[in-house]
């Protein structure tokens, strides 16, 4: 990357260093616009994404610390604490395995059809979260297209956690498949013929070749789902059923704390959801620092 | 490819044809049946009824409230996001990453916690609701809270999109222009933008679909007021909880193929250019 950050710099006063030293040191001044440009982002992130967060960090500490501890200790926030983060993990295995078999298939054997699969993927980033989750609603409900043979089987999928966790796959599969792809796609074909003529066997070749080159790209896909996977409530609330303690999400405690008043509680789970979105895009982006730089994604 | 890529595993033979299998089940679960049900739900009751259901008044009022947040939101969110590209992509300062991350952030944070921000700041309750409410402004269970929870949760998608092209262009073009005594506008107008104009076009396609679609954040600033506070979302929740099925699934259609249209659009422009720059390598 080109300039960048000044080496040894240290992350944690950004804040204030922002402020205090808003001119360009480095880069001598010959493209204009430098502080009109920065003053404008400056705001423009202020306003609609330091000044909320702010709000988010202080609100929950208002009422003491007693309070946010009795708040996060609650049964009922632990247990849907809980369940996002448990869904969301195993949804993110999922997503990534899943995901891993579509990239392959597409990047690799390109069966005839496989540009309308390639362009299929791309669905669930289109699909607004509320049309995605009354659909799998329907679909995987007792008397829907996959719920009622599942369920002569003795599986029910809508109205538990299981149907969290499809709701989940769904929204995180295309992270993984394109953040996979291009990096299969670009794997130089030498790396797998040398391994081949010096004697690997396929599954060699997989094992010890081409995983160590896909894991960032994996890893990335999988920190992408996860994150979204907590997070998410539209695609969810509709399949999932909502009993308090059984299949209720952390988002949507947020919500009924906020219908019952209770700011304070609505700020505390929404705290350890923005610490938790913070910890895994730190995650991603290291993953995703070791990503080649061909495919142009921001460091 | 070359003959010499069939020593790749699994490219051929009966594997091959195993996984190939096994991802069109996988897309058949996720993707296909999905799709496919969304119309069938819609059409049930046939074309006329389903477009009957269009034409109901808090129907409507929901459409023309998306359309309105989605005309405020995305040229303020496509503006900002290219001087915020253009800032991070064309200076050096301290600070930089810290900028980067706060950019980010919206991206991976539950749509929920974006609205909720909202309602802790202008919230009955909030840092400025009482205030503001004095002079009878109302930002939550209104238009404005709307509009904010939209504006945070696409704001990323520009900055995001722009910036590797930015990089990918350098810098030298600008100096040159700069040198030849062009400003601040004309350079970032006339010099870059016609350089990075896909990736903005494409990054705005996001955020339109984002904005249209936004459902979280905007349930919980919204307050749900039929026929005033909702959006075209939030209908189609009220409508499937009020067992209005064919209702809820038309307009759920609609919103899906507006949405589809809109990154439909966002990919034919990235083949192009795809294929363009093939086409420039070949020369």
């Amino acid at each position: 990357m080109s300039g960048g950050v000044l080496p040894g710099w240290d992350a944690r006063p950004a804040a204030l260093s922002i402020l205090a030293r808003l001119l360009p040191r480095r880069t001598p001044a010959v493209i204009p616009g430098a502080l009109p440009s920065l003053a404008l982002t400056l705001v423009w992130v202020g306003l609609i994404v330091l000044l909320p967060l702010a709000a988010l960090a202080a609100r929950p500490w208002q009422d003491g610390p007693a309070a946010l501890l009795h708040a996060l200790s609650d049964r009922r926030t632990l247990a849907a604490l809980r369940l996002s983060f448990g869904t969301a993990l195993g949804a993110a295995i999922l997503c990534t395995l899943l995901g891993l078999l579509l990239a392959w298939v597409l990047g690799r054997v390109r069966p005839p059809g496989w540009r309308l699969l390639d362009a299929m993927i791309d669905l669930p980033f289109a699909l607004p979260t509320a049309v995605a989750g009354i659909t799998l609603t329907t679909l995987y409900a007792r008397t829907g297209w996959l719920g009622a043979p599942l369920a002569r089987i003795g599986m029910r999928v809508a109205y538990t956690p299981l149907g969290i966790m499809v709701a989940l796959v769904f929204v995180g599969l295309p992270f993984v498949v394109r953040v996979v792809l291009p990096v299969l796609r670009d794997l130089p074909a030498e790396l797998e013929e040398a391994a081949a003529t010096l004697g690997a066997r396929p599954a060699q070749v997989a094992w010890r070749v081409l995983l160590p080159a896909l894991w960032p790209a994996l890893a990335t896909g999988f920190g992408l789902a996860f994150a979204r996977g907590v997070g998410e409530y539209g695609s969810v609330i509709f399949i999932a059923g909502n009993r308090p303690l059984v299949s209720e999400i952390a988002p949507l405690l947020i919500v009924i704390r906020l219908q019952e008043f209770d700011y304070g509680g609505a700020a505390a789970v929404g705290l350890v959801m923005l610490l938790a979105a913070a910890l895994c895009l730190l995650l991603v982006s290291a993953a995703r620092r070791r990503l080649p730089a061909s495919l142009g994604l921001v460091r | 490819m070359s003959a010499a890529s069939s020593v790749r595993p699994a490219a051929h033979g009966p594997s091959a044809w195993a996984l190939t299998l096994a991802a069109w089940g996988v897309a058949l679960l996720f993707l296909i049946l999905p799709l496919l049900s969304l119309f069938h739900e819609a059409l049930r009751q046939g074309v006329r009824a389903a477009a009957a259901t269009l034409r109901d008044p808090d129907a409507l009022s929901a459409i023309r409230l998306s359309a309105l947040v989605v005309a405020i939101v995305v040229p303020v969110n496509a503006a900002c996001g290219l001087f915020a590209a253009y800032a991070l992509t064309r200076f050096d300062f301290p600070g930089r990453a810290a900028l980067l991350v706060l950019i980010e952030l919206p991206l991976s944070i539950s749509p929920v916690v974006a609205g909720l921000v909202w309602v802790l700041l202008f919230g009955a309750e909030g840092w400025f609701g009482p205030a503001l409410a004095a002079h009878g402004v109302r930002i939550t269970f209104a238009l404005p809270g709307i509009l904010l929870a939209t504006l945070f949760v696409t704001f990323p998608f520009v900055t995001r999109t722009v910036m590797p092209a930015m990089e990918a262009q350098g810098r030298d073009q600008e100096e040159a222009a700069a040198i030849l005594g062009a400003g601040f506008l004309s350079v970032l107008l006339r010099v870059t933008l016609p350089e990075v104009g896909a990736a903005a076009v494409s990054g705005t396609l996001l955020c339109t679909a984002r904005a249209l679609g936004e459902f979280g954040a905007v349930s919980v600033v919204s307050g749900h007021i039929p026929g005033q506070t909702e959006t075209v979302p939030l209908h189609i929740e009220t409508l499937y909880n009020g067992y209005e099925t064919v209702a809820a699934f038309s307009l759920a259609a609609l919103l899906a193929v507006v949405s589809g249209l809109v990154v439909g659009a966002r990919g034919l422009l990235e083949w192009q250019g795809q294929r363009r720059r093939r086409d420039d390598a070949l020369v």
